[in-house]
C-alpha cells in the first residue's frame, strides 16, 4: 500500500514497536474523533489526534514522526480519558515525540530547544535555575525580547534568584545523566 | 493529631511560585499537618524531561522518593506537574520489577517501593476534617465569587488522580467550601492552560490563557483559585499579555487555594504575599479592615 | 458386538487437517470394529444412507460416527440409525472438527489426535446400552412475559393460533417503549396510531389473559408442564370498578417522578400513564401517596364516585400452568449519568433521545411543542449525538444499538417540520441504515430536511450563558467544530432492564455481560433458549427495531406452537438414575442439582431415599459427582463408560 505523494510503504515493525509502548493495538481505533474534538492544542497541529492514530493504523513512520503535533501535544490526557476505546493517546504522543527526536524530526527547533535547556539546567544544579534558563533560551533561540514584557516586573516582585540554587547531589545528578549516556551507547 | 509529610516543594515553589510556598506551609500548620522538607531534593524534571527520556525523569522522581524513604514518611508535593512525576515514577516502579531495577541501576541509593505520593490537593481533600476547615476561619469570605481552576494535571491522568473523578473533579470546591465563599460552575475547570509552552510558543499559551479568563468573567468570578504553579503564572503573569494581544481588560486575581485559606483563617496579605501577584487582590467583600489587621 | 465406524471429511474443514483414510485404518483395528470407512459429508441425504445400508449390510449394532460436534448432529445420526433400526442410543459421536481439526493446523498431529477421539467413541459405544424415551402430556397454554410490541405481536398470533395465553406486563398498561415514541422510521406513521389497536385487540381477545402491573416470581417444572407464580402488585384501585376517568387524578396533590415521559414533565401518586392504555386503569405508587406516608389526604377516595379506591389492598401470588413461555421483556433506555464530559444531568437542556420523543409527541407533557426543559424556548441550532451507551467500550458497552441512527434521522425530520427555521447538527460515527427503505430515509433527512450531518464524536459539553457549547470534530475534514446549541439530545442506547438477569435465572435461561438473553444458535435459532419451551422476541434478546421485534413476536409464537401441536412430548432418556439400594439419602443430588429435578422419597420402611423426576432432569450430571456411593448415575454416561473413555485416551 502506498499513499498518494509517498515514497515509503508501511511500517509494520515502527507500528509494533510504538504499540508495544502504549499497551494497546492501534487497530482499535474506529476513527470517533472524540480525541481531537476537546483537544486544546488540535487548533496547532498539522495532523489531529485521530489522523496520527489513522496514520499509524497505516504505518506511515515518517509522516508520523515529521508530524508537528507530537511538538504541541501538552500531555493534558484530555484525548486519553475521553478515548471510547481506552487508547492511551497522550502516552502514544509522548512516546512517538521521544522517537522523533531519537531520529533526527525536529518539527519545532523553538520547543525542542526550550526543552533541552530545561533539562541542561537540571543536569547541571539538580535543580531549575529559572532566569538562568530563561536567558540561556533567549539568547540560543536568537529570541532576546521573548517574555520581555514581563520580565521586569518579575524581577520585581523579588521571587527570582539571581544565582542557582545547586544541590549537594548534584554528582548523583550527572551520574544519573552518564549512565544513561553509556547505557543507551551500550545498547547501540 | 499531627499528620507528617516529607514535603516536596519543587522548583517552582522556590522562585516563581514562592507564594504558594509559603501559603503551604501556613496553612499545613493551622491544619496540623507537618511538613518535613526532603533535604537536598532535587528537580523531577517536570514535562521536558519525559519528553527528552523517559527513563530520565523516572530517575529523578526516583532520587526523591528514595530520599523521603529514608524518613519513612510519605510525600507530598503542591506542584501538580511534581506530583505527576513522582506518582507516575512510583507506581511503574511498583508495577514491573525489571523497570525498578534499571532506575536503581542509574542511582546512588536505590529506592525500595516504599512511599506513597500525594499531592497538596489530595492531602487537603482526604486527610482534612471539613470540620477542622471550619473551626481555623476567621474570617469568611462571605461574598467573594470563587472558580475553582484544576488545570490538566490535577484532574488527569485518571491513574495518577485516582481520588477524584477526572471529568469533574470537586475537591477544590468542597475545600473551599467551609470558607464561607461563593462557589461558581466554572466550565473550563479542567481545561489545560497550555503552560508548557510558555518558553517557546507564547502564542499558543495567550489564546488558552484568553479562553479561561472570558469564561471566569462569564461566571461572574472575582477570583480564580488554582493549585499549580504553571496555572497561576500563565493566568497571572500573562493577563496582561492577554489584554494587549486580544483587546481585553481582564483583570482577575488569580489565587492559590492556600491563600485563600490563608486569608479565612486570619493571616494577612503580607504573610501570604498575595502582593507579589501581578494582578492584586484587592476585593473581600465585607472584610477589609480584617484583611490588613489580620496579622496574628 | 459388530461396531461400525463413520469417518467424515466435512468437505475440507476435517479433511485438510486430518488425513481421513488413516483414521480409517486405524479405526477397523480397534476391538469389535467390523466396519469402517470415510465419505465426505456424512450428513447429507447420502451420508445418511451409507450409515444406514451398512448398518443392515453388516449387522452393525453399535455406530460410532467421526465428525462434527453432537450439538449440531447428534439428532441427525441417531434418526438414521434408528431408521435402519437400530436403537439411537447406541449411536456416539466422535468430535474430530471443532476438537481437533478446526484448532490444529499440524496435520499428522491432528490425524493422531483424531484417531484417539475415534478410539474413545469406539470404547465407549461398546458400554452403551439400549436406552428408550418416555413420553409426556403437555399443557397447551401460552405465558408471555412482556408487553412491549413483541410480546403483544406474540400474543395475538398464540391466540390466532386457537391457545389460552396469559400475557404478564410488570408495568401498569402495556405498549412498552413504542408508546412512548411519537413517529415512526421509516415510513413516519405515527406511533400510536399503529399500535393502539393492537393494544386495543390484546384487551378484547377472550384467548388472552392481560395480567397488567404483575411481575413473574417463580417458574418451575419443564417444557410442556410449567409451574409459573405470578404476583399481582397491589395497585390499590379496584380495577374492576376503575373506569380511567382520571378524576381522582386531578385532585391528587402528590407530584411524583414520571416515569411514562422519562422524566419531562411529572405525573401523581395516582396516574395513568397515558390516555390510550390498556388497560385503562389508575394505580396508586405507594411511595409516593401522601395517606401512605403521613397517614393523612385520601382525597383520591373522596373524589371517586364508583368507589374504587381500594387502600388496604395487597399483593397476591397467583399460579397458572402453561407448556410454553415467549419472553418480551425488551429494554431500557441507557442512562447517559456516566457521560459527565456531556453534562447529562446538570445541564437541562441535554436531554436523551428518549425524552425529546416525549416531547415531539403530542400527547406529550408539552403537547408537542418542542421546548427547551430550562427555560421553554423554542430552540433554533439543535445537536444530535450518537451512540451514547452504544460502542464504547470505555463505558461498558461495546455493541450497536442498531435502532439509533435510523431514530436520529427521524428525529431531525421532526425537528425541521416543528421547527422550520431551526437547524439540526447530527454526530455520528457510521450511519447504520441497513433495513428496508432505510438509506433512502436517511438521504431524505439530508437531502429534504436539511439535517447536518457531522462525522465525528462530541467530546464535550458545558453551558456559555444560555447556550450549551459543543465540542465536536469533523473527521472527514480533520477539524475540531464548535457549536453553540440551543437543546442537545443524546441518541442513547438500548440496554436491557435492569432486573433482567434475575427473570433469567428464574427461567433458567442465559443473558450475556449486558444483560441481553441468549439465544440457542445466533443464526439458525434466534427466537429459542437452551431451555427447551422458553422463547425470546425483541429488544430482550438484542437490540432492535420495531420491524424486526414484531417479526420475532410472531416467529416466538410460530415456534410455541409447532411445540404444542403435539400432544405428548419425548423426553431425553438421558437423564439421572438413583440405584435405591446404594442411596443413603444424604441428598447432596438435591443440593446440587440446578433444575429441582431431586425429590426425597419414603420407602416402606421409613427410610428417605432420592428420586429423580425425569421429565425435569436435563441430564447435566452434577448429582452423578456429589453422590458419595455412586447411586445416582446419568444414563448414556455411567461411570463404566466415561472410565471405557479415559482408558481408550490413556492406552
Ligand atoms: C429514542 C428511540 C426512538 C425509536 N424510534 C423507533 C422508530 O421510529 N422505529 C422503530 O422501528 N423503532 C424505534 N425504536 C426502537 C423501538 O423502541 C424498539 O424496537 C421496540 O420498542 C422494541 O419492542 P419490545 O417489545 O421488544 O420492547 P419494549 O418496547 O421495551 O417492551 C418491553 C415490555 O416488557 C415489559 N417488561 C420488562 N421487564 C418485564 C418483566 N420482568 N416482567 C414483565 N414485563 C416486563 C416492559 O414494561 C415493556 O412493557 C426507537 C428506540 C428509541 C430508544
Ligand atoms: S478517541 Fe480513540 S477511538 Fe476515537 S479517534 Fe481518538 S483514538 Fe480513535
Ligand atoms: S494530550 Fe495532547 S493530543 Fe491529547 S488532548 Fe492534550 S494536547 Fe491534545
Ligand atoms: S515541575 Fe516545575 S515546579 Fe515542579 S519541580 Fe519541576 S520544575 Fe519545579
Ligand atoms: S445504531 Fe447508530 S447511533 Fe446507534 S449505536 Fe449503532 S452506530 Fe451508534
Amino acid at each position: 500500500m502506498r499513499l498518494k505523494g509517498q515514497t515509503r510503504t508501511v511500517d509494520r515493525e515502527f507500528v509494533a514497536e510504538v504499540e508495544s509502548e502504549i499497551d494497546t493495538a492501534v487497530a482499535a481505533c474506529y476513527q470517533c474523533g472524540k480525541c481531537t474534538a476537546d483537544c486544546p492544542l488540535s487548533f496547532s497541529f498539522d495532523y489531529t489526534p485521530n489522523q496520527i492514530l489513522r496514520l499509524m493504523q497505516l504505518g506511515q513512520k515518517e509522516m508520523v514522526l515529521r508530524s508537528e503535533s507530537l511538538w504541541y501535544c501538552a500531555t493534558c490526557y484530555t484525548c486519553t480519558i475521553r478515548c471510547p476505546k481506552e487508547i492511551d493517546i497522550a502516552k502514544l504522543m509522548s512516546v512517538l515525540l521521544i522517537k522523533a527526536r531519537q531520529e533526527g524530526y525536529v518539527a519545532d527547533h523553538k520547543i525542542r530547544l526550550a526543552q533541552e535547556t530545561f533539562v541542561n539546567s537540571v543536569a547541571r544544579y539538580g535543580r531549575i535555575f529559572e532566569a538562568g534558563l530563561v536567558g540561556t533560551y533567549n539568547l540560543k533561540s536568537g529570541d532576546l525580547f521573548n517574555n520581555a514584557d514581563i520580565g521586569p516586573r518579575l524581577l520585581a516582585t523579588g521571587k527570582l534568584r539571581f544565582l542557582p540554587h545547586r544541590i549537594k547531589g548534584r554528582r548523583e545528578i550527572r551520574k544519573i545523566f552518564d549512565r544513561l549516556r553509556s547505557s543507551r551507547k551500550g545498547k547501540r | 493529631m499531627t499528620i507528617k509529610y516529607a514535603y516536596y516543594p519543587g522548583c517552582s515553589l522556590e522562585s516563581l511560585a514562592r507564594e504558594y510556598n509559603v501559603s503551604t506551609r501556613l496553612v499545613c500548620q493551622d491544619l496540623d499537618i507537618e511538613l518535613v522538607e526532603i533535604p537536598d531534593w532535587n528537580c523531577c524534571g517536570a514535562a521536558p524531561a519525559c519528553q527528552v527520556d523517559h527513563m530520565l525523569s523516572s530517575a529523578l522522581s526516583a532520587r526523591n522518593l528514595a530520599l523521603a524513604e529514608s524518613f519513612k514518611l510519605n510525600v507530598m508535593a503542591p506542584c501538580p506537574k511534581c506530583f505527576n512525576r513522582l506518582k507516575e515514577a512510583d507506581l511503574e516502579m511498583k508495577d514491573n520489577p525489571d523497570h525498578l531495577r534499571e532506575i536503581n541501576n542509574l542511582l546512588e541509593k536505590p529506592y525500595h517501593k516504599g512511599v506513597q505520593v500525594k499531592s497538596l490537593l489530595q492531602v487537603l481533600y482526604q486527610d482534612v476534617d471539613r470540620e477542622l476547615i471550619s473551626c481555623r476561619v476567621k474570617i469568611p469570605l462571605e461574598g467573594l465569587r470563587v472558580a475553582c481552576y484544576y488545570g490538566c494535571m490535577n484532574a488527569r491522568p485518571a491513574d495518577i488522580n485516582d481520588f477524584q473523578n477526572p471529568e469533574d473533579p470537586t475537591s477544590m470546591e468542597e475545600i473551599l467550601a467551609p470558607l464561607g465563599a461563593e462557589l461558581v460552575d466554572y466550565p473550563l475547570k479542567t481545561y489545560c492552560c497550555g503552560a508548557a509552552f510558555g518558553l517557546a510558543r507564547v502564542d499558543l499559551v495567550l489564546r488558552l490563557a484568553n479562553e479561561l479568563l472570558e469564561m471566569a468573567t462569564l461566571v461572574g468570578a472575582d477570583v480564580i483559585a488554582v493549585a499549580c504553579p504553571l496555572c497561576q503564572q500563565n493566568l497571572d503573569l500573562r493577563q496582561l499579555q492577554v489584554n494587549a494581544r486580544y483587546g481585553t481588560r481582564y483583570n482577575i486575581p488569580i489565587l492559590y487555594l492556600t491563600q485563600l485559606m490563608g486569608l479565612a483563617f486570619g493571616h494577612s496579605s503580607k504573610e501570604l504575599w498575595l502582593d507579589k501577584h501581578f494582578v492584586k487582590f484587592r476585593k473581600l467583600p465585607g472584610a477589609t479592615q480584617a484583611v490588613s489587621s489580620g496579622a496574628r | 458386538m459388530r461396531i461400525g465406524v463413520f469417518v467424515c471429511h466435512c468437505g475440507s474443514n476435517i479433511a485438510g487437517t486430518v488425513d481421513c483414510p488413516r483414521v480409517v485404518e486405524a479405526a477397523r483395528g480397534f476391538p469389535h470394529v467390523v466396519y469402517a470407512t470415510d465419505y465426505t459429508y456424512l450428513c447429507a441425504e447420502s451420508g445418511q444412507d451409507l450409515i444406514k445400508t451398512a448398518i443392515q449390510e453388516y449387522s452393525l449394532d453399535r455406530v460410532v460416527v467421526s465428525s462434527c460436534s453432537p450439538k449440531m448432529h447428534e439428532e441427525t445420526f441417531r434418526r438414521a440409525a434408528r431408521q435402519a433400526g437400530l436403537n439411537p442410543y447406541l449411536v456416539e459421536m466422535a468430535n474430530i472438527r471443532e476438537q481437533c481439526s478446526w484448532i490444529h493446523s499440524d496435520k499428522e498431529a491432528a490425524t493422531r489426535k483424531a484417531i484417539d477421539l475415534v478410539r474413545k467413541g469406539v470404547f465407549k459405544v461398546s458400554r452403551d446400552q439400549e436406552l428408550f424415551p418416555s413420553f409426556f402430556k403437555v399443557n397447551k397454554d401460552v405465558l408471555v412475559i412482556g408487553g412491549g410490541i413483541a410480546g403483544i405481536q406474540a400474543a395475538l398470533d398464540a391466540a390466532q393460533g386457537g391457545h389460552r395465553v396469559t400475557l404478564v406486563e410488570k408495568d401498569q398498561t402495556i405498549g412498552g417503549n413504542m408508546a412512548r415514541l411519537d413517529k415512526t422510521f421509516p415510513t413516519l406513521d405515527c406511533s400510536s396510531c399503529i399500535l393502539t389497536p393492537r393494544m386495543v385487540d390484546v384487551a378484547v381477545n377472550e384467548s388472552i389473559e392481560l395480567l397488567a402491573y404483575h411481575e413473574v416470581e417463580e417458574v418451575k417444572g419443564y417444557v410442556g408442564n410449567f409451574d409459573v407464580k405470578i404476583r399481582r402488585k397491589a395497585t390499590y384501585v379496584d380495577w374492576s370498578k376503575c373506569t380511567g376517568c382520571e378524576e381522582c387524578v386531578g385532585k391528587c396533590p402528590a407530584r411524583i417522578y414520571d416515569k411514562f415521559n422519562q422524566g419531562l414533565g411529572r405525573t401523581k401518586a395516582i396516574s395513568l400513564p397515558f390516555p390510550q392504555a390498556v388497560p385503562k386503569k389508575v394505580t396508586i405508587k405507594k411511595d409516593f401517596c401522601h395517606f401512605f406516608l403521613k397517614g393523612k389526604c385520601r382525597v383520591c377516595e373522596k373524589v371517586c364516585q364508583f368507589e374504587a379506591i381500594n387502600f388496604d389492598d395487597q399483593d397476591q401470588i397467583i399460579e397458572r400452568k402453561v407448556g410454553a413461555i415467549v419472553v418480551a421483556t425488551g429494554y431500557e433506555a441507557f442512562d447517559p449519568i456516566a457521560y459527565l464530559e456531556y453534562g447529562f444531568g446538570k445541564y437541562k437542556d441535554v436531554i436523551t433521545s428518549l425524552q425529546y420523543e416525549r416531547m415531539v409527541s403530542a400527547s406529550g407533557p408539552t403537547m408537542g411543542h418542542i421546548k427547551r426543559p430550562s427555560d421553554g424556548e423554542e430552540p433554533k441550532t439543535i445537536v444530535f449525538i450518537s451512540c451514547v451507551g452504544s460502542r464504547d467500550r470505555a463505558k461498558g458497552r461495546s455493541y450497536c444499538s442498531v435502532a439509533c441512527c435510523m431514530a436520529m434521522a427521524k428525529q431531525a425530520i421532526l425537528t425541521k417540520e416543528h421547527i422550520p427555521d431551526s437547524t439540526s447538527y447530527l454526530f455520528y460515527i457510521d450511519i447504520r441504515a441497513g433495513g428496508k427503505g432505510y438509506e433512502e430515509f436517511v438521504d431524505r433527512a439530508r437531502e429534504e430536511y436539511g439535517a447536518q450531518y457531522v462525522r465525528g464524536r462530541v467530546s464535550k459539553i458545558y453551558q456559555k450563558g444560555k447556550k450549551l457549547v459543543v465540542k465536536g470534530t469533523d473527521t472527514l475534514l480533520g477539524m475540531p467544530i464548535e457549536i453553540e446549541a440551543d437543546l442537545v439530545v443524546l441518541a442513547v442506547g438500548i440496554a436491557p432492564p435492569q432486573d433482567a438477569p434475575e427473570l433469567a435465572q428464574k427461567l433458567n435461561i442465559s443473558y450475556d455481560q449486558y444483560g441481553f438473553f441468549v439465544e440457542s444458535h445466533p443464526k439458525l435459532r434466534p427466537v429459542e433458549t437452551n431451555t427447551t419451551g422458553v422463547f425470546l422476541a425483541g429488544a430482550c434478546q438484542a437490540p432492535m427495531d420495531i420491524p424486526a421485534s414484531v417479526a420475532q413476536g410472531s416467529a416466538a409464537a410460530a415456534k410455541a406452537l409447532g411445540l404444542l401441536a403435539k400432544d405428548e412430548l419425548e423426553a431425553s432418556p438421558i437423564v439421572a438414575s438413583v440405584e435405591i439400594k446404594r442411596c443413603v439419602g444424604c441428598f447432596k443430588c438435591e443440593a446440587v442439582c440446578p433444575f429441582s429435578a431431586i425429590q426425597r422419597q419414603e420407602l416402606r420402611d421409613g427410610i428417605m431415599v432420592s428420586n429423580v423426576i425425569s421429565t425435569v432432569c436435563k441430564g447435566c450430571g452434577l448429582c452423578g459427582v456429589a453422590c458419595p456411593t455412586g447411586a445416582i448415575k446419568v444414563n448414556g454416561f455411567t461411570d463404566e463408560q466415561i472410565l471405557a473413555e479415559m482408558e481408550a485416551l490413556l492406552l
